[in-house]
């Protein structure tokens, strides 16, 4: 429980991560609590990609502890993390470009499918029924995200923005309790910027999400986070409310350099 | 066909409305929208019951006889029926354009003083949230779709269902309240209210009464053979009165089906899924859909583009022989047929076109080239005139009477005549009742009982109608020539060269035109010709650009000789812009019509200089770009003048 009583959904506690003699992260520690936006942000090469692969397990960190719903963990692997309700978008998405916009998502279903593989590959009895039950859920999916156009589209043919919202659309359909978005907005324009806040924000408003997003964007990061924590050189140098962080010296001085004279 | 009752049987929309649901029950679709991927229906029985259920909601959240519901939205099968419930309680709707800004609805909210308000989604709860203090009548606001709505808490909004299930409370405790009511309308009560939208001053509310509507649109069914088994798909705008008279008039009256995209963006894929029998588009549809299939087949393999382009040329010099009367020959009609199998066929189902019995435009004027194109592929391309006041159709082009610059005859039920200074008045069943609160303008709107379209024209030889320009922009030449320039404009514009042009000549001794390139295909021509050029003033004023512009202006010329009335204006000076004309630049509006004021204003000099005997003249110009800065073009531009044809 955090001080103002809500409920801790993730702690990260003295993380430390190196990748031989590169400290990636430094004793990191914070909470992330139900159903908000946590921005995670700091200059390139500060950990936030790390710190994402830490908490869905793609990453060991060599101390430390993730709690995560309550249980602590030392070791997670990326889909027993996927099973337990963490999804998550990469920061050059990695969709199936051949398939189509409808069949990616459906992908994000299958950790739901309880048929065996035979049935669903001869398309028959239970493993029928099943799939109209996913196709419904995507279906909503799709509907909710304003994507009806492009169902049918391979990913590989539709533009930049758009295969970042068919992203966050296969994470949506693991049902996710704790969704992990590595830079969203990344070589958007501005108007797909606008849309994906506003995506993001009816996501979290419609079912009650966890986020926990990477953003280079100050723009977005203080328009659609309710808390962000600062990296620099794998350690946190900063953690509070928007404005405060964005008064904050230390976070000056990391993002516009400082003068050593 | 039945006739209209002197009581007033079947001559109101919830009356019909009830009698197409007993005749088709569940036997027929009434109306159906995709929705999560899927088409899903209402039968005739299953609408009613919506329906029903919507209007008694409506009742029981105290919407009483006279009040005016505000419907807005894409168009969805719950906000046809809440116009169809707001007629049932005697009430009015009006329809508003789903993209219009804040300060527009609140203008049409206040001026309609409605009290209760449908409309589709968040984007249009958070506009009337915004317009809701400035418009103390406006009462309740219901919406259909509620994502994104869950943490708005204001109690005057309510879901269409919340009202659907008062509805059904109100409906236990009052059996037979909706019947009476519906018994109670008068066929010249009210059926709807359509903002025009206004290119001088505010919009004005246009009146327009069930028997308007109805009989006009029974009229029209039998004159264009369309019955219950066509079907529409509902795509257009729902403040605009085309809709309101295909998408629900005509559906009703006719019991034809009715069909929903899932969202504007699917509309293409909707279309070719659905298969519609009869199609209405403007003519910027028309050329995107022509501009899909030619971008689509300059990337085919050789052989199709051979194809193609041969049976296209085919069927087009075929279509033109047909217009100008002449025999086609019997190989030449084998040809087709081939090209039918090969081509045509393909073509048109690929475009969600096979099905279409006809298909209509109108609007502005169509280019004779896409016209062609069209009607060569087999579908039946008719252009109409049609106006919100005149409760619709004005003329219309019958079947096997078609030319590519008339809007055909007028319909058989209105009266058409024009006045001393050439503008179009009409009479007829389905003239409006006037516009709202306002009987100053409306009185001005007639003369001796005809109504002034504003619209000049002329009928020609084949009685049929001409529309040339709005008749407060058709000026004389100082010989007393008649001159629209909207007419020479768009003859200029069909060229796949120009892309806007701004014809000069009121009380002048001749016409002369300023003209923008269409970068895009001249830039692409120069390059063919390893024309080198560096921006788009350098490009302008090339001398082979002048000279293909000139064989333009040459063409343009020449079909305006045609036309007795309007020999005297052609084109004798003009010469090409150095930048396009630009809405940021206030000099076309966002609907890229010309602000004629201005563009005088602003080019003075030019306009000057087109009238000496100079062959060149200097400028510069002031452009803004899209951040708000602004820069200066100087140019030199040459002024060419062109020969009139006798």
């Amino acid at each position: 429980m955090s001080a103002d009583g809500r409920e801790t959904v993730l702690r990260v506690d003295h993380i430390n991560l190196s990748f031989g003699g590169l400290n990636a992260l430094v004793d990191v520690s914070f909470d992330v609590y139900k159903s908000e936006i946590l921005a995670i942000i700091g200059p390139n090469g500060a950990g936030k990609s790390s710190m994402l692969n830490v908490i869905n397990g793609f990453y060991h960190p060599q101390q430390g502890a993730i709690t995560y719903k309550g249980v602590t963990r030392h070791r997670m692997r990326p889909h027993v993390a996927a099973s337990q309700g963490i999804a998550r978008t990469f920061q050059n998405i990695a969709l199936f470009k051949g398939m189509s916009t409808l069949d990616n998502i459906m992908t994000g279903r299958n950790l739901k499918m309880k048929r065996n593989f035979l049935l669903q590959a001869l398309h028959w009895g239970p493993a029928l029924r099943e799939e109209i039950e996913h196709r419904k859920f995507v279906e909503q999916i799709i509907d909710f995200m304003e994507i009806e156009a492009i169902r049918k589209t391979p990913v590989g043919q539709l533009p930049y923005g758009l295969q970042k919202r068919v992203e966050l659309c296969r994470a949506l359909a693991t049902e996710p309790e704790l969704l992990l978005l590595d830079e969203p907005m990344a070589g958007m324009n501005v108007e797909e910027k606008e849309d994906m806040c506003r995506f993001i924000l009816d996501v979290n408003d419609e079912f009650g999400t966890t986020m926990v997003l990477i953003e280079h964007d100050m723009g977005v990061v203080m328009d659609i986070s309710q808390r962000v924590i600062v990296l620099d050189y794998g350690r946190k140098i900063a953690e509070g409310s928007p404005d405060e962080v964005r008064s904050n010296q230390d976070v000056i001085d990391a993002y516009l350099g400082v003068s050593h004279g | 066909m039945e006739t209209v009752g002197a009581n007033g049987e079947g001559c109101t929309f919830p009356a019909l409305f009830l009698e197409n649901s007993e005749r088709f029950g569940t036997r027929r679709v009434s109306i159906r929208e995709k929705d999560y991927g899927i088409w899903q229906s209402y039968t005739w029985q299953e609408a009613r019951e919506q329906m029903r259920d919507f209007a008694l909601g409506l009742a029981a959240v105290g919407f009483k006889r006279g009040d005016r519901l505000c419907v807005v939205g894409d168009n969805r099968p719950q906000l046809y029926w809440g116009m169809m419930a707001a007629q049932c309680l005697g009430g009015v709707p009006v329809p508003l354009y789903q993209d219009s800004i804040e300060r527009e609805m609140q203008y049409i909210v206040e001026h309609a003083e409605a009290r209760f308000a449908l409309v589709e989604d968040q984007e249009q709860v958070d506009k009337f949230l915004g317009i809701k203090p400035q418009c103390p009548k406006l009462e309740c606001v219901i919406y259909k779709d509620p994502r994104g709505l869950r943490n708005y808490n204001e109690d005057f909004l309510l879901s269409f269902e919340s009202v659907q299930q008062r509805g059904r409370a109100f409906g236990a405790e009052h059996p037979g309240f909706l019947e009476e009511e519906i018994g109670k309308i008068d066929p010249d009560d009210l059926a709807v209210i359509c903002y025009t939208s206004g290119t001088t001053g505010k919009p004005k509310g246009v009146m327009l009464s069930h028997r308007n509507f109805i009989e006009t649109t029974r009229t029209f069914l039998e004159y264009e053979g369309l019955n219950q088994e066509d079907t529409f798909l509902a795509y257009l705008p729902m403040g605009w009165i085309g809709d309101f008279f295909f998408s629900f008039g005509m559906a009703i009256v006719g019991g034809m089906t009715v069909s929903c995209p899932e969202s504007t963006e699917t509309v293409r894929h909707d279309l070719w899924e659905i298969g519609p029998t009869f199609f209405f588009a403007p003519p910027p549809i028309w050329q995107s859909l022509l501009t899909t299939v030619m971008i689509r087949m300059e990337d085919a393999a050789w052989i199709k583009r051979k194809l193609f382009h041969y049976f296209i040329d085919l069927a087009t010099g075929q279509q033109k022989k047909r217009s100008r009367g002449e025999r086609v020959g019997l190989l030449e009609r084998l040809l087709y047929q081939i090209g039918n199998l090969l081509v045509y066929a393909p073509l048109k189902d690929n475009l969600g076109l096979s099905r279409i019995r006809i298909a209509y435009t109108a609007g502005e004027a169509i280019g004779p080239e896409m016209f062609d194109f069209f009607r060569a592929l087999g579908i039946n391309l008719k252009q109409l005139y049609a106006m919100t006041e005149a409760g619709i159709f004005i003329s219309l082009q019958k079947s096997g009477e078609i030319k590519s610059d008339s809007s055909g005859p007028p319909v058989p039920w209105v009266d058409v005549k024009i006045s001393g200074d050439g503008e179009v008045l009409i009479k007829g069943p389905g003239l409006f009742k006037g516009y709202l609160k306002n009987p100053e303008a409306t009185r001005e709107a007639f003369e001796d009982g005809y109504f002034k379209t504003g619209d000049a024209g002329f009928i020609d030889h084949d009685g049929h109608l001409k529309i040339v320009d709005r008749a407060k922009d058709v000026g004389k030449l100082q010989d007393g020539t008649i001159f629209a320039p909207k007419f020479v404009e768009n003859k200029l514009k069909f060229s796949p060269y120009i892309k806007e042009a701004v014809a000069i000549g009121q009380g002048r001794s001749h016409v002369a035109a300023m003209i923008n390139i269409d970068a895009q295909s001249v830039g692409n021509w120069a390059e063919r010709r390893h024309l080198a050029y560096g921006s788009y003033t350098d490009l302008a004023q090339k001398p082979e650009v002048l000279e293909l512009i000139e064989q333009e202006v040459r063409r343009v010329n020449q079909s305006l000789a045609e036309e007795d009335q309007l020999k005297g204006a052609q084109i004798r000076k003009y010469l090409i812009l150095h930048k396009e004309l630009d809405p940021d630049d206030e000099e076309i509006t966002r609907t890229r019509k010309v602000r004629r004021g201005f563009v005088a204003e602003k080019y003075k000099d030019l306009i000057a200089a087109l009238y000496t005997d100079a062959d060149h003249v200097q400028t510069e110009a002031k452009v803004t770009f899209e951040d708000g800065r602004e820069a200066t073009i100087k140019a030199d531009l040459a002024i060419r003048a062109v020969d009139a044809n006798a």
